[in-house]
């Protein structure tokens, strides 16, 4: 982590960024947040550990239309969002300086409280330069731990490769963190019954508190004015007033980033209420890797998404048809 | 607020004996806007015309609904007829009581109740609506004709003696098409090749005809008026200026074991050739996969003895790009492949060959210069029996639903000429029907069995079995006589169905021009504008459209040409003014509409916008206004909802679900 903020240092300080994107220690030990900081002095804060999850390549929306570079670092996954982004023209890559940092795979917190760890005051092991394979926790009830595999995000389980896709240097050595099947959830869903199906999605939904936080984070939902802001139809902002609506507003998002959606799993990380949300983008995936072959979005920015481009051999699936 | 009025069609009874029309007139009244209602019982006529004319005068109505047929029957007339009465012909909305209400329903009340909800949503969309205005765009003078059979030939000469310039292109290297495979035709029996040479002649000579053979067309974009055409002319690999035709290449030609594709593969032919003597232009070409040279890179006899020097072993394809304002498919059709149809043994014995292949057999430029004689053992037969409805009028998936229309003409034709030439043999035809609908068809059916003596058995082959001794054992029903029939037979003609050629469907996606399920071209309608496809500016001719005949080809050639002249006529066509229109306040510029816009309309620009006091550069779709069809392909792929349908915005659609929700 050092080096990173000593990277960051000489960049700010031969002028080559005007600012540095990055994440800072927030209240608690396990929920550091994105941040700019402007000067050294302003990077005591800086922080990079296994709870740096969030994907910073959405700030540079915003960060684009700022004076001067900015110096974003990307983890190998945030790197297809950025490049989805550069494709569709949202953000300068003039403007960006981009440190590729290394990645052993981020930690959920969600699944260390399961394991039954609770009051954690202090948490060891998590930092990229750690050898060891173990999460230290210190709690009001005593040391505790925990395997690092264990507490690992699902998205890290399905890790797309330690490979950035896009950057102007690399600090740090990532992992291999695949060990599970990406689309085997999406098969267990596909075999059940539609009324199975629909049960499944209901449950899932009804948790929903339409608190907007798997679309801003979403690199993909990054429209200047999202419709369901829009005053043009009767979908504003608002709590889901029934089932219909809790289920509208996420199969919409889910058709609004299908074919650009680089499966980066923050929808599920923010979510507060543990919904699954990856799994719609996931199953969009999945049928487009089947019907017009193997696609990655942000994988590169040249190649033409197969659901914006045509091409007369293309499937054309029925709506209704057996696709589960 | 709007001033609205709605009018009510009766359609005589198609609507009125089905829905209460003085009902939806009256529930008409209670809608929002609703200033006037009436019903009447013809809306289009004359009269009908008058009292809508009439109403907006005196009612100052700003916009009108006509609850009638569909739009596509009649949108135009109420338009003009509002346009007439000052009113903006974009405020016209139709309400659609017949196809989509009347005519599929019986009960009054619920067909009434139907009807009441498709006039809200018509109402509640022309609430929305705002006068738009058509622009004009150019007319390019050209037509292009794809494909050289005898369809493409006669729409080219009819446009071109009306005097454009008219563009023909062929696939194979010679334009002819089926036609030139024909020995002779029905129902007057001359020969295929005197009557088409001179028309092949005709066009090749004809100032105003430019022929590209052995090329094929790439892309085209553009629309009605302006299409923009790649045409890629294969290399032939012999240059065109030089060559004298003389023939000594092919002869020389050391690679002789082609299968000749105009004598559908019955013999070879050399690696440099001309598929057949009248070929126009009469210029071989080397087909690189069987070249010696171009497999080997030893050889080069044909460059050795062309004393014209026309080889060119480097010669390259080559693209042209030219501008049409018109243009006309004939890409005419082929017969199906009989794998799915292994009982009668056509992949078993050569003696089992389709009608195409007799054509060949008994054409004098054929495999057996014209005798009739058997493929496998050269004897002549003196059983022959023709099945028909090989593949056509099935009703499993195996073959084609409809029937290919010319089968029976021409099997009547080649019973008739076999027993003409080889009274020794015995013809024997099973079909399911005898159709001769034209004219003198029916006395020319009658011929082959009263003066020739065909015998003709109603009823299907199941199985054709080839005989140890090298016969055909022929098991098949009489269904008049009620009796299975065993006969050996010496050769087996098959009267194989024919299916649009299969490259349509590419060409169909290329001009945006809708295909049926058989791959046949759909006209705009099927009684009222046959030789028009539904895309403007793409009109059909031949067998693309539907399966017929020779005379029928031609007449429909020369309808085709007379739509296409009728537009290369104008100076300046009306364009569509739905188009789409990009939010300037909510465009990301992500590129996805221009991505999706099959009319290349869509381009990106920097534009300094104000967003509620911000003010910044930002990167815009802009749609070109004549380029855009309205298709509104980038309206739904728009991720913001930046891009709408002028005239069919989301705000209108969703009006109308929600009126019909209501």
């Amino acid at each position: 982590m050092q080096e990173l903020v000593n990277r960051a240092k000489e960049l700010l300080a031969d002028g080559t960024v005007a600012r540095v994107l990055g994440w800072k220690v927030g209240d608690l030990p396990y929920n550091p947040e994105p941040a700019y900081f402007e000067n050294a002095e302003s990077l005591a804060d800086f922080v990079y550990n296994g709870f740096c999850g969030a994907n910073l390549s959405k700030y540079m929306i915003e960060a684009s239309k700022l004076e001067g570079k900015t110096l974003v670092f990307l983890k190998p996954c945030d790197t297809y969002s950025f490049n989805q982004l550069l494709k569709e023209h949202r953000v300068d890559r003039e403007k960006a300086y981009i440190v590729g940092v290394g990645c052993k795979g981020k930690l959920d917190i969600e699944k260390i409280r399961t394991m039954g760890i609770k009051g954690i005051e202090s948490i060891e092991g998590a930092e990229l330069s750690d050898a060891a394979e173990e999460l230290k926790i210190q709690t009001i009830y005593g040391e505790k731990t925990c395997a690092y595999k264990d507490a690992m995000l699902e998205r890290c389980h399905v890790c797309k490769g330690k490979e950035h896709q896009v950057y102007d240097e690399l600090i740090g050595e990532s992992k291999e963190t695949k060990d599970a099947d990406r689309f085997a959830e999406i098969e267990r869903i596909e075999a059940m019954s539609p009324e199975e199906k629909f049960a499944f999605f209901q449950n899932e939904l009804s948790k929903c508190i339409r608190c907007n936080a798997c679309r801003n984070v979403c690199p993909a939902c990054s429209c200047r004015k999202c419709v369901f802001d829009s005053a043009k139809f009767d979908s504003e902002q608002k709590a889901n007033a029934d089932t219909f609506e809790e289920k509208m507003f996420h199969i919409i998002r889910a058709f609004h980033v299908a074919g650009r959606c680089t499966d980066c799993g923050e929808c599920s990380r923010v979510c507060p209420q543990g919904i699954p949300l990856h799994l719609f983008n996931r199953k969009f995936i999945k049928d487009i890797d089947e019907l017009y072959g193997e696609y990655q979005a942000g994988e590169d920015t040249e190649s033409k998404a197969p659901l914006t481009n045509f091409t007369f051999d293309d499937a054309e699936p029925s709506i209704v048809g057996k696709r589960g | 607020m709007q001033r609205l009025g709605v009018f009510v069609c009766h359609c005589g009874s198609n609507i009125a004996a089905t829905v209460d029309v003085s009902k939806v007139a009256e529930m008409a009244l209670k809608e929002p806007g609703v200033v006037h209602a009436e019903d009447y019982q013809y809306m289009c006529s004359e009269a009908g015309q008058a009292k809508i004319a009439e109403a907006i005068k005196e009612k100052n109505l700003t916009g009108i609904v006509v609850c009638s047929c569909s739009p596509r029957m009649h949108e135009a007339t109420f338009r003009n007829a509002a346009e007439r009465a000052g009113l903006n012909p974009y405020m016209v909305e139709i309400a659609n009581i017949r196809e989509h209400c009347s005519w599929i329903h019986k009960d009054m009340k619920e067909a009434t109740e139907k009807a009441v909800i498709l006039m809200r949503a018509a109402i509640a969309k022309v609430n929305l609506n705002t006068p738009l205005q058509p622009g004009e765009s150019r007319v390019t003078k050209r037509a292009l004709v794809i494909g050289g059979g005898i369809a493409g030939i006669q729409t080219a000469l009819d446009i071109a003696d009306a005097g454009y310039e008219v563009d023909i292109v062929e696939k194979t290297p010679s334009i002819g098409g089926r036609m030139s495979q024909l020995d002779k035709t029905f129902p007057t029996l001359d020969c295929s090749a005197c009557i088409l040479t001179p028309k092949m002649v005709e066009a090749a000579a004809h100032e105003k005809i430019q022929i590209y053979t052995y090329s094929e067309v790439e892309n085209v974009s553009g629309f009605v008026g302006d299409f923009t055409v790649d045409i890629r002319k294969k290399a032939r690999h012999v240059d065109m200026d030089k060559c004298t035709g003389c023939g000594l290449c092919q002869e020389k030609c050391p690679s002789k074991k082609t299968a000749n594709e105009f004598n559908r593969g019955l013999n070879t032919r050399s690696a440099i050739y001309t598929p057949f003597a009248q070929a126009i232009p009469n210029v071989p070409v080397i087909d690189c996969d069987s070249c010696i040279k171009f497999k080997t890179g030893k050889c080069g006899i044909c460059a050795k003895v062309c004393q014209a020097g026309a080889i060119d072993y480097e010669q390259q394809d080559e693209i042209v790009t030219q501008k049409y304002g018109a243009i006309v498919v004939a890409t005419g059709f082929d017969t199906i492949h009989l794998d799915q149809y292994d009982e009668y043994a056509y992949s078993q014995s050569k003696d089992v060959i389709t009608s195409l292949e007799l054509e060949r057999v008994m054409n004098a430029a054929g495999p057996t210069h014209g005798h009739l004689e058997r493929l496998s053992d050269g004897k002549a037969p003196k059983e022959m029996v023709f099945i028909q409805c090989v593949g056509s009028r099935c009703s499993d998936d195996r073959g084609k639903p409809y029937c290919s229309k010319i089968c029976c003409m021409y099997t009547a034709k080649h019973a008739m000429l076999i027993r003409d030439k080889y009274p020794d043999v015995n013809v024997t035809v099973f079909y399911i029907d005898v159709r001769t609908p034209g004219k003198n068809f029916d006395e020319f059916y009658r011929r082959a069995v009263e003066q020739y003596g065909v015998n003709y058995i109603k009823g299907q082959v199941g199985k054709v079995i080839p005989q140890p001794n090298g016969k055909l054992l022929v098991q098949g029903a009489d269904l008049l006589d009620n009796k299975q029939i065993l006969k050996e037979a010496d050769m087996v003609v098959l009267a194989t169905a024919i299916e649009p050629n299969p490259d349509v469907r590419k060409i169909a996606t290329m001009l945006t021009a809708s295909i049926d399920t058989n791959n046949f071209l759909t006209e705009a309608h099927a009684k009222l504008r046959p030789v028009e496809s539904p895309t403007a500016g793409i009109f059909l001719s031949g067998v693309c459209q539907g399966p017929k005949d020779i005379p029928e080809t031609v007449a429909q050639a020369g309808a085709a040409a007379v739509k296409a002249i009728g537009l290369l006529a104008k100076d300046k066509l009306m364009t569509n003014p739905c188009t789409a229109k990009s939010d300037q306040l909510l465009c990301n510029g992500c590129s996805t509409c221009a991505n999706v816009c099959p009319y290349g309309a869509i381009t990106y620009e920097d534009v300094e916008v104000n967003d509620h006091g911000i003010r910044e550069v930002r990167r815009i779709a802009e749609v070109n206004n004549a380029l855009c069809q309205g298709c509104g392909a980038c309206t739904v792929a728009c991720p913001s909802g930046a891009m709408d349908l002028q005239g069919f915005s989301n705000r209108q659609i969703i009006a109308e679900v929600d009126a019909i929700c209501r």
